[in-house]
């Protein structure tokens, strides 16, 4: 197994223990932590590549991780405050509960 | 003569390159890196016991008292003026019982003191404390020395919440939500200074600023952006190393001891510790932002070892610490949280504007003019708006009959 | 491969384990914080300098605590007595382990990966910087318009409401 394949199957378990938290965990700010964790695997891809790919010298990787993070961030602040206020409003942050959309 | 001075300045790079001769090739860097640990975990404790002393004998004397002054060598009549007095705090410290709540989080209660000394101890590991004298030269060690400092904040939440205290709750936010606010002003008053170097390499910022014109060094802090930047960097460091008048987290009069309440014995000698070797590492960062790191201030005084004037300089910032310790009043929160968004914030802001009319304009008197304009004017115009309306007079006093 | 970088992709793999599988959020959140400076600890090791700090920055000094202030105002710190997991739990680690298995096949399988071990690239921070300033200088104006608009929107979201409006936004 070569570095970039252990790296990658590494990103790969991140990416389904990140899926797997995110669709069966009922709490909403779990839910959050399970697509950050998604979003880290796709970035470790990135590096991942950059690092073992025929031009690094090009910073296409480190420039996506970058703004990856950024947008993170903004992503994380927003869900959270999208949780707070579901919780303001409905006392619960159990997404079970929180279905009134639901058909 | 010059051949003496420059063997006293490398005295600890030439010994460490000794000592690691003894082992063999391959072990080289291994064998420099602990040497380089032992010597940050060996000094760097030592002057903060030392320091502790000078705290209480610095406090005591502006509080009209003597602080200690009893505690010298055991069975002689020797007593060196009470700086002995950290050799009985340390044992009484150690040997106390350890305390854990019996609600509280046994394993994060247990982490929380060593998750805030780790952070603390590798911050260390980019100063440079003297000439060649960094441990790693990472390309972006500014960037790591704040990266590394986000980990304390965990730590005094993991502290806060696993005691389950409501005093401990407590103080645990505000101290995240004051360090939050005032990591803000701090990085952007770095800011400036890597703008005009145009490097985030610690040694690189104190080359920068190793020129003299006149005799007297070109240290950052000697040009209106740095003068500004250095007085932001200063605030916000004491608002991170929770020191009066930022104590807050720690307000005795209204929640005992803050996060650290349910804490004792050794782990509470942790945080202690913890504490000040972080005032100590963002005092260091300072002085080699804004200070001119390990040079000396005038070229006639440069033959004298470049860590002891790094020193010089730490323990004459650690004073000013102690000094406003005894002097001001501790602040409230809506003050604390006034002056870091409404008046620290937009001042680091055009901090930056200035610094990089300062790098664009000729080498000439007139951008002096321009930027000590600005800076004054925005320092006036922020300043007012900060206390408008706040009647600022003569307090009436009430008495009971 | 070297032993530093298979001990990290360990420790990282078991913390994130750690997180999907504990009842008590706070213990959820500071596994996430192991999990995120481990992978700080392997993009240091290829040798990724700039990214794996501001990953540590960004994720172990803001997110972990916005995701932690955001479990106490929430008052989910304690460990909730019913079931953690949702009701069509079974089905979700089916598909997780499928994508798994789907995606370790295609990375031990795939003929494609470059096989020959590189010297490590050399950037420095001034790369990067002037990347940033130069080639990408349009993406770095539009995260910039994005985390502003997303602060602002994040602050409303937030904000307290004002106690005289009821739930539908009328003036009671």
């Amino acid at each position: 197994m070569t570095p970039l394949q252990a790296c990658l199957l590494v990103s790969a378990f991140l990416f389904a223990i990140g899926f797997a938290g995110a669709v069966t965990r009922r709490h909403a700010i779990l839910v959050l932590i399970g697509i950050e964790l998604m979003l880290n695997a796709a970035n470790l891809n990135f590096i991942a590549f950059w690092r073992f790919g025929p031009h690094p010298e090009a910073l296409a990787g480190i420039m996506f991780v970058l703004f990856s993070m950024a947008l993170a961030g903004a992503e994380a602040a927003v869900g959270l405050a999208l949780v707070i206020a579901i919780y303001r409003h409905k006392k619960t942050s159990n997404l079970d509960e929180v279905k009134d959309l639901k058909g | 003569m010059g051949n003496m001075f420059t063997a006293l300045d490398q005295i600890f790079v030439n010994v460490l390159h000794w000592l690691v001769s003894f082992v063999p090739e391959p072990w080289h860097p291994f064998a420099s890196a602990l040497l380089c640990i032992s010597f940050i975990l060996m000094v760097f404790p030592a002057f903060f016991s030392i320091i502790t002393i000078f705290e209480r004998k610095g406090i005591g004397r502006i509080q009209n008292r003597y602080g200690p002054n009893r505690v010298g060598i055991p069975f002689t009549k020797i007593r060196l003026c009470g700086f002995g007095q950290f050799v009985p705090d340390g044992l009484k410290m150690l040997t106390k019982e350890d305390i854990v709540p019996r609600a509280a989080d046994k394993l994060v209660h247990f982490l929380a003191p060593v998750v805030m000394l780790i952070p603390v101890l590798l911050a260390y590991a980019v100063l440079p404390f003297g000439r060649k004298m960094t441990m790693t030269d990472y390309d972006a060690g500014l960037l790591f020395f704040f990266a590394i400092g986000g980990a304390v904040e965990l730590a005094v939440f993991m502290a806060g919440w696993s005691s389950r205290n409501k005093y401990s709750l407590l103080g645990a936010m505000r101290a995240i939500a004051q360090m939050i606010s005032y990591e803000i002003p701090l990085i952007l008053s770095a800011v400036t200074v890597v703008m005009v170097v145009g490097s985030l390499k610690l040694v690189d910022i104190i080359a920068a600023q190793n020129h003299y014109a006149y005799g007297i060094a070109q240290w950052n802090v000697f040009t209106p952006w740095g003068l500004l930047g250095f007085m932001l960097f200063f605030i916000a460091s004491l608002a991170e190393s929770n020191r009066t008048p930022f104590d807050l987290p720690e307000a005795e009069s209204e929640i005992i001891a803050g996060y650290f309440t349910e804490y004792s014995g050794f782990k509470f000698a942790l945080f202690f510790l913890g504490e000040y070797l972080g005032m100590f590492a963002i005092s260091g960062l300072g002085i080699t932002l804004f200070l001119g790191g390990w040079t000396s201030p005038v070229s006639f005084l440069t033959w004298i070892p470049s860590y002891i004037w790094f020193f010089t300089k730490l323990i004459t910032i650690i004073f000013v610490f102690i000094w406003i310790r005894a002097t001001l009043p501790r602040m409230r929160m809506d003050q604390l949280m006034n002056f870091a968004w409404k008046f620290m914030l937009p001042l680091a802001l055009i901090n930056i504007l200035v610094a990089g009319i300062w790098h664009f304009m000729a080498v000439d008197w007139q951008r002096w003019i321009v930027c000590s304009f600005l800076v004054v004017f925005s320092y006036v115009i922020l300043g007012r708006g900060l206390m408008r309306g706040q009647k600022l007079g003569k307090r009436n006093y009430r008495y009971a009959e | 491969m070297s032993p530093a970088l298979i001990i990290t992709a360990i420790v990282t793999i078991l913390a994130a384990a750690t997180v999907m599988s504990l009842r008590n959020l706070v213990h959820c959140a500071l596994a996430m914080a192991i999990t995120f400076s481990g992978i700080a600890a392997i993009y240091l090791q290829l040798s990724a300098e700039f990214v794996g700090f501001a990953e540590i920055l960004v994720y172990v000094g803001a997110i972990a605590i916005l995701i932690v202030f955001a479990i106490l105002l929430t008052r989910s710190g304690e460990s909730p007595e019913k079931s953690v997991l949702t009701s069509g739990w079974g089905a979700g680690i089916v598909v997780s382990v499928l994508v798994f298995t789907a995606l370790g096949w295609a990375v031990l399988n795939s003929a494609g990966l470059p096989k020959a071990a590189t010297a490590a690239p050399e950037t420095t921070v001034k790369n990067i910087g002037e990347a940033l300033m130069g080639k990408f200088i349009l993406p770095l104006e539009i995260v910039g318009l994005v985390l502003t608009a997303a602060m602002i929107g994040a602050v409303i979201i937030a904000l307290k409401e004002d106690p005289k409006t009821d739930n539908s936004g009328r003036k009671s």
